[in-house]
């Protein structure tokens, strides 16, 4: 009987009632009295000198209040990067300052070089169009090409940085030689050359911020499209504005989606504040679709080669790759951790594997800057290593299903230590392979086939199991590996009078649906209805502190935290209770909303401490401070490692070479599940990122760096109609050994297992047809690239 | 993006060189031309209207000719900015050879687009060049044709 209530029932989301009414509160729904309206300058051109900015027309005009170029931040702090990766050769990568406007040249297109401040978007906008016909760039050659970028030392990005790399990082480096030696002497070798295809994030909520500045206090706010507030704060006070923390307050209100896009700091918020501080107004900034597509963070955009060494019956022994990762014109923040520590981190996969010897160069180019998309490094790691192991099915002519089986990790053998650095706690892989297999019906498969045929339909099946390394992450093992901040996370939970319960969380709900879940886990182990519980975030005055969401984290670092705080929450409670019912604190016990003396049926509520700790007549003073609300930051042991085994079903038209994405079964392993629900609704939302990856998305910049992808016209994304309905399981679970729920993560698992699924179901569609010519074919797999391959 | 194409014009080879020289005819052919200045025999300025997709603008442009070899061969670059649409760029190759009374015209373009023509309007480019360059040459024969009969 499902439970209708608290952990592990599928309450309905609280947020849609405001959502899907219209009642939900998003940044450019703040309206301010006496608001401004800014105007960011974009540049035209990929790669080019400033030669000289004329403001004063645009000045001049009706309504303009303030102009801003880069050379009015040329004294204040750049954006920075937040992890220091080290190339192979011991050397920091290199790291160019990030202005809020760019100054001097421009480095892709749409990179800020001035903004207009007037009374009316209008005025702003026709300012804007007034600066920059009054602008004069000498456009340089464009460096679009990764390897063109490191082969042409004479054409930077950044002048100083010869070879356009930020770095050469090897993984590990120290075994490298044994990975060589044992690619060598393996009896067979695949080798796979792939492109992780570019992605724009595209959340519904474009980018807004608003900046706020109170001349009598010297307060700063900051309303903005954030997933990460309190990060946001970090930066924007004391890396780049040099303001004080206790003097910017950061909200993050409703955000309609991030996917890692609204994690960093953008130079907008800092624009937005420092026209607030000079105009003594507050000014707005809302990002215009296109300008989304042009200055927002990019993901993925790897060209990897992959070997993989192994004997003639499947067995893994060795992996190599080598890869180019684009981080684009600037280090966005997180850029440098999602190529190596998301990444190379992962690259054993779910296998035993014995040697792996993972390469990543660091690219600067003229487009927008490259970071963390859902999924994050992982899903680059994935799609490289279950591309290459069907290619080695292929070759070997072995069963897919089968060769995974064989290399699998086996539930004995975790704690396992990979030859990539992590400690996988936790694991039954073959649970997950087992279920998808039957609830995929593969034993069906055949006569389905045979059914797609009769109507002229190559059907095909793919495969992949998947591993990924999330709730980012252990603070000292992050600070060893190179993060320049801690990853713990943060919650206070606080008891009112009357028994109800405010509780603030460092994570930040973006769509995920914190707000239900996190109050049904505090109701559960309080005892008290889900109603009684309410759950704030996005608000760096209200909560204590916070690292955000994304790397899959919310649930399994600030969760923990908070179950910490009800921890705390519940021993003050045995003290109260004990005084009042005249007993020892240990014989003091609570359970179902009730503290109970041991043995007897004496017994106060909940409600009745929280009450006696806010009036406190019959208290212990003396003893025990009177309020009942507890703060707790917890910095969690390990990665957590939800994985899984994913099967797609395809049918190709071959003679269109359109695909059809037809069945698609997903069996995780998510650890404990706090909401079945909304689980199944993430993975749903991740699988289809994943199947727009492989089958519709695609940035596209031409050899001047045009970006030719600037709307919905031209890059596509996933419709209804491009996937199919789901079969979703997690019934084969095993917790999380090391957080106090026992939980994983959820949020990205689609986006890391569904590409390769999709193209290995391709690849084995035009196989049962005949075309064994084809052994790859990239993503987005196109009814263009389909119909080349079939036909090439 | 390439464009190319072959035509006949009805008119002597140096009547077709002279009138692909003429601001007032090409001023007449180009789609969209509302002005266009002679700054010297090989520099012109254009102002155009042209709508690609969704982005419709008004164009200033530079067009410089080179007279290689004329009236056998010239070639021409030219760039126009349409402001907050974007901007577009590019050259052609032109020569004439005589067939006759008549002149057989052969060009090669390439163009290069940025800014919001690029990101809206880069699928439309081709197809919308290939048209304006179809009407430009459809007016230029037809201007000649109306000459040869006058």
């Amino acid at each position: 009987m499902p439970k209708d209530t608290g952990i592990g029932a599928s309450s309905k989301r609280r947020e849609d009632v405001r959502f899907l009414t219209g009642k939900g509160l998003y940044t450019d729904d703040v309206s301010l009295h006496a608001q401004a309206h800014a105007v960011m300058v974009r540049s035209t051109v990929a790669h080019g000198r400033i030669v000289r900015i004329d403001t004063s027309a645009a000045a001049a005009m009706p309504g303009v209040l303030a102009v801003f170029t880069g050379e009015d931040f040329a004294a204040v702090g750049g954006n920075p990067a937040g992890w220091l990766i080290n190339s192979r050769d011991g050397t920091p990568m290199r790291e160019p300052k990030r202005p809020v406007l760019a100054h001097g040249k421009v480095r892709h297109v749409g990179d800020a070089y001035a903004a207009v401040i007037a009374e009316t978007y209008q005025q702003a906008k026709d300012a804007a169009e007034q600066l920059a016909a009054d602008t004069e760039i000498e456009e340089l050659p464009a460096i679009v090409d990764m390897k063109a970028a490191v082969a042409d030392a004479g054409n930077r990005v950044h002048d100083e940085i010869p070879d356009n790399l930020c770095f050469d990082w090897g993984w590990i480096e120290d075994n490298r030689a044994a990975v060589d030696a044992a690619m060598k002497a393996a009896p067979h070798v695949v080798t796979l050359e792939l492109v992780n295809n570019r992605l724009v994030p595209n959340a519904m909520e474009p980018r807004a911020s608003i900046g706020e500045y109170n001349p009598g206090t010297g307060d700063y706010k900051l309303t903005t499209t954030s997933q990460n507030p309190h990060l946001t704060r970090l930066l924007v006070a004391a890396f780049v504005m040099g303001i004080p923390e206790n003097k910017l307050t950061v909200v993050a209100p409703d955000v309609g989606g991030g996917f890692g896009s609204k994690i960093y700091h953008y130079g907008e918020e800092a624009l937005v504040l420092a026209a607030a501080k000079k105009l003594g107004r507050p000014v707005r900034w809302t990002a215009e679709r296109t300008e989304s597509f042009l200055s927002d963070a990019h993901g993925r955009d790897h060209v990897t080669k992959i070997e993989l060494g192994c004997t003639k019956e499947g067995e893994i022994l060795a992996i190599r790759t080598e890869t180019l990762a684009n981080v684009g014109a600037y280090l966005s923040n997180f850029s440098t951790a999602t190529p190596t520590f998301l990444h190379g981190t992962l690259m054993a996969g779910p296998y035993k594997v014995p040697h792996v010897y993972v390469n990543v160069k660091a690219v600067f180019t003229n487009t927008a800057p490259v970071d963390a998309y859902r999924g994050a490094g992982r899903p680059e790691a994935t799609y490289s290593l279950e591309r290459v192991i069907d290619k080695m099915c292929r070759e070997l002519n072995l069963d897919p299903f089968e060769v995974r089986r064989k290399n699998l990790l086996t539930p004995d053998q975790f704690p396992y230590t990979t030859p990539v650095g992590l400690v996988y706690d936790t694991g039954n892989y073959q649970a997950t392979l087992d279920k998808a297999i039957e609830l995929g019906n593969v034993a069906g498969f055949e006569k389905r086939a045979a059914e797609s045929k009769a109507r002229g339909k190559l059907r095909g099946m793919g495969l992949s199991t998947w591993i990924e390394a999330c709730g980012i992450a252990p603070s000292h093992l992050v600070g060893v590996l190179g993060s320049r901040v801690g990853l713990y996370d943060a919650a206070t939970v606080r008891v009112n009078a009357t028994g109800n319960i405010s509780v603030m969380t460092g994570a930040h709900s973006h769509g995920q649906g914190h707000e239900t879940v996190f109050a049904q886990i505090v109701a559960e182990r309080l005892g008290i209805p889900e109603s009684s519980v309410e759950i704030v975030h996005g608000d760096t005055s209200k909560i204590p502190f916070g690292m955000g969401s994304y790397g899959s984290r919310s649930l399994a670092v600030c969760g923990s935290a908070m179950n910490k705080a009800v921890d705390k929450i519940i021993a003050k409670g045995k003290k109260i209770a004990a005084h009042m019912l005249e007993a020892a604190e240990e014989d003091i016990s609570f359970a179902d909303g009730k503290f109970s003396v041991a043995g007897t049926d004496k017994a106060k509520t909940f409600g009745e401490i929280a009450f006696s700790a806010y009036v406190p007549h019959n208290y212990p003073l003396e003893t025990l401070e009177p309020g009942l609300e507890e703060t707790a930051f917890y910095d969690p042991g390990n990665f957590t490692y939800p994985a899984g085994a994913y099967i797609c079903e395809v049918e190709v038209d071959p003679d269109t070479g359109k695909v059809d994405v037809v069945a698609f079964t997903a069996a995780d392993d998510f650890g404990n599940v706090m909401n079945p629900m909304i689980v199944e609704g993430q993975v749903h939302g991740g699988v289809g990122q994943g199947i727009g990856q492989a089958l519709c998305e695609n940035t596209s910049y031409d050899e001047n760096g045009q970006l030719l992808t600037g709307s919905f016209m031209d890059y596509a994304m996933p419709r209804a109609d491009d996937v199919p309905f789901y079969t979703v399981d997690h019934s084969c679970s095993t917790p999380c050994t090391h957080n106090p729920l026992g939980v994983k993560g959820c949020g990205e698992a689609g986006a890391i297992g569904t590409p390769p699924a999709v193209v290995n179901a391709v690849i084995d569609a035009l196989h049962r047809g005949g075309m064994t010519h084809v052994t790859h074919i990239d993503m987005p797999v196109s009814p263009h690239r389909v119909w080349q391959a079939i036909n090439g | 993006m390439d464009l190319s194409d072959e035509l006949i014009i009805p008119a002597p080879r140096d009547r077709v060189y002279a009138a692909l020289n003429d601001p007032e005819i090409l001023r007449r052919c180009i789609p969209g031309c509302e002005e266009l200045v002679k700054h010297s025999e090989t520099e012109l300025e254009a102002k155009v209207v042209l709508k690609i997709g969704p982005v419709k603008a008004r164009f200033s442009g530079k067009v410089t000719l080179n007279p290689e070899n004329p009236p056998e061969r010239f070639s021409l670059t030219g760039e126009g900015n349409g402001g907050v649409a974007g901007f577009a760029k590019g050259g052609s190759v032109v020569t004439l050879a005589e067939q006759g009374e008549e002149t057989l015209l052969r060009y090669e373009a390439k163009a290069e687009i940025g800014g919001k023509l690029a990101q809206l309007g880069s699928r439309l480019i081709q197809g919308t060049a290939k048209k304006l360059a179809a009407t430009f040459f459809d007016d230029f024969r037809a201007a000649l044709t109306e000459e040869a009969t006058a």
